[in-house]
């Protein structure tokens, strides 16, 4: 996919982001809109992954640890025709599989997530199994700044590494907000390349909206042989909606009306 | 697998040491076979299996949400993944691990509890499980198992291997004598073991606890002339209600006996089994009380608590007594 149909995509999925979160009157919406282009140029550019070879052991593992920015997700495997779009209308609904975070209930979706520092240790194992059986898929996991105090991360940064798990790339949408303030208020992770890189990580910084540089830095992993890669993608909260951005109220805010209107008027641009 | 179970009926060894070779004999044949540990190979009678299969066993070190984790991505890529770990820190410190990556997401993980219950006697608390039953039965998607002899382990092993599901087994360290040399009286997981018919009353035991639960019948009936039965409950959840059905309207009183705290475990499964079920009996649940767990050896603590021959003797004179 070239660079203006990627763009054109991330607007697309913004918009369908707010569509379906406005409809669920819930959802995770600053976080959603943070991560949606690394997840267009994952599913888009990345990942072998499809709905025809989903069963396969070779596919590309995508594991979204944190779960509760499952909308972006959902938009994007609905696009992708791993379920009808419209299934979408049930988010959050009575007896729907679409909840509030990734379930294997779902086509696409490789782990249950929700509770936060899950997903590396998961892609760890995943990881793992693919040097076992000397196969050549990737897995790809999600994490979010706010989550990174949860101590099994770095349990399992260290078996990564321990490892040498070069088939692994953890991305970490790094907002910077989390839902008490700023990530560094609450539990400053700064210098979080360092803590990777000592622990036997390769590290990059990406502008985690600029799709180009997003696909460069995907296509370059592993960045060193014989370590896991880390994507450190610099993201704004809320991003693509001029009141949305940089701001906590909406970590779990959903739009009005009105405030959806002038989103969908922003995004169309 | 016959021959398996020839050889492990020679002598009576700890039910680690058979998960052990049983683990090996699995490995031989299948190299999807995979032992995830914690620092924990040497308390798992693991060390032969890491220099067979070196290709075959993980480190994790000391980390066991870590590990909880990793075993669940391996067994997602089709692997037969035994995560080993004392059952104390398995069950405890990973539980949310158990909970999302193992039950909740389906992964068909093999948690191994080892040294579990009051194994590891005068280490204390840190190290005892007596809560392992009850947080693991209130978890959907998990079988939990405690063979409680070498036949026992050997087969609990051999079927959580086949079983496609998450299941939690666990093992203490001490020598289990057979409970039966009856070919006959095979073990399927999820039905119980009747290991000793009679009228009076029946011991449901499990785990460890199934053989002073045995010595004590015998007592009972050459000391007081009665007439009791002993199950080995070895699949605590999904709980055995049919043969449970079959012992209330058979005997007079029921004793339940496990090595874990008397909340939540066994005896509270069995008990709210035969409640709701209209199979009220004269009932005794036989564990560790909540309390301040006293010090000692293994053998001390649950004589302490009359986990024993003479102590589950006692118990049973005692409740039918109130119904005589």
């Amino acid at each position: 996919m070239v660079e203006s149909e990627l763009i054109a995509k991330s607007k697309e999925y913004r918009q369908k982001i707010l569509k379906y979160i406005v409809g669920a009157n819930a959802g995770h919406t600053g976080g959603s809109l943070s991560c949606i282009d690394i997840l267009n140029v994952l599913y888009n550019v990345v990942l072998n992954t499809r709905p025809e070879n989903f069963a396969s052991p070779d596919r590309d593992r995508y594991i979204q640890s944190k779960g509760h920015c499952v909308e972006a997700l959902f938009v994007v495997l609905a696009d992708k025709g791993f379920f009808p779009e419209e299934d979408l209308n049930t988010l959050c609904r009575y007896q729907s599989h679409y909840i509030g975070h990734p379930t294997r209930k779902v086509n696409g979706v490789e782990q249950n997530t929700g509770a936060l520092g899950h997903g590396l240790p998961i892609s760890v194992g995943t990881a793992l199994a693919a040097k076992m059986d000397k196969r050549d898929y990737r897995v790809f996991t999600l994490l979010g700044d706010g989550e990174l105090p949860e101590g099994s991360n770095w349990e399992a940064a260290l078996t990564a590494a321990h490892y040498k798990l070069d088939n692994l790339c953890a991305i970490l949408d790094k907002n910077s907000l989390q839902i008490t303030g700023p990530t560094a208020d609450v539990c400053n992770t700064d210098p979080v390349d360092e803590k990777f890189e000592s622990f036997g990580w390769a590290v990059k910084h990406v502008d985690g909206h600029d799709l180009k540089a997003i696909k460069e830095a995907f296509e370059s992993m592993p960045f060193e042989a014989g370590k896991p890669s880390l994507i450190i993608a610099h993201t704004v909260k809320g991003k693509g909606v001029s009141f949305m951005e940089h701001s906590v109220s909406w970590h779990h805010g959903v739009p009005n009306a009105e405030q959806y209107a002038q989103a969908l008027e922003e995004l169309s641009i | 697998m016959e021959h398996i179970t020839t050889e492990v009926a020679k002598a009576a060894k700890p039910n680690l040491e058979v998960f052990s070779t049983t683990l090996q004999q699995l490995a031989a044949h299948d190299r999807d076979v995979v032992v995830v540990t914690s620092d924990s190979r040497g308390s798992g009678k693991l060390v032969p299996f890491g220099k067979k299969y070196p290709e075959q066993i993980v480190e994790i070190g000391i980390a066991e949400q870590n590990l909880v984790g990793v075993a669940a991505g391996l067994a997602s890529t089709g692997k037969k993944t035994f995560a080993v770990s004392p059952a104390c820190f398995l069950t405890a410190r990973a539980l949310e691990q158990i909970k999302n990556d193992v039950a909740y997401s389906d992964n068909a993980v093999k948690l191994i509890g080892i040294s579990a219950g009051v194994s590891y006697g005068a280490l204390g608390s840190t190290h005892h499980s007596l809560h392992d039953y009850a947080v693991l039965r209130a978890i959907n998607n998990l079988t939990i198992v405690a063979p409680a002899d070498n036949y026992e382990t050997e087969q609990a092993i051999l079927q959580a291997s086949e079983l496609g599901k998450p299941i939690y087994l666990r093992f203490g360290k001490k020598n289990m004598p057979l409970l039966t040399e009856d070919r006959a009286n095979t073990f399927t997981l999820g039905k119980g073991r009747m290991i000793k018919a009679g009228k009076d009353l029946t011991f449901i035991a499990t785990g460890e606890t199934v053989y002073p639960a045995l010595e004590a019948a015998g007592r009972l009936q050459r000391e007081n002339g009665l007439d009791v039965s002993v199950v080995s409950m070895h699949t605590i959840k999904p709980l055995d209600t049919a043969l449970l059905k079959e012992r209330a309207e058979h005997t007079r009183a029921i004793i339940t006996v496990e090595e874990h705290s008397v909340n939540g475990g066994l005896g509270e499964a069995c008990a709210a089994y035969l409640l709701q079920n209209h199979h009220g009996k004269p009932f005794k649940i036989v564990g560790i009380p909540d309390e301040y767990t006293v010090t000692g050896s293994q053998v001390e603590i649950l004589n302490h608590y009359g986990i024993s021959e003479t102590g589950l003797a006692d118990t049973a004179l005692a409740l039918l007594n109130t119904i005589a």
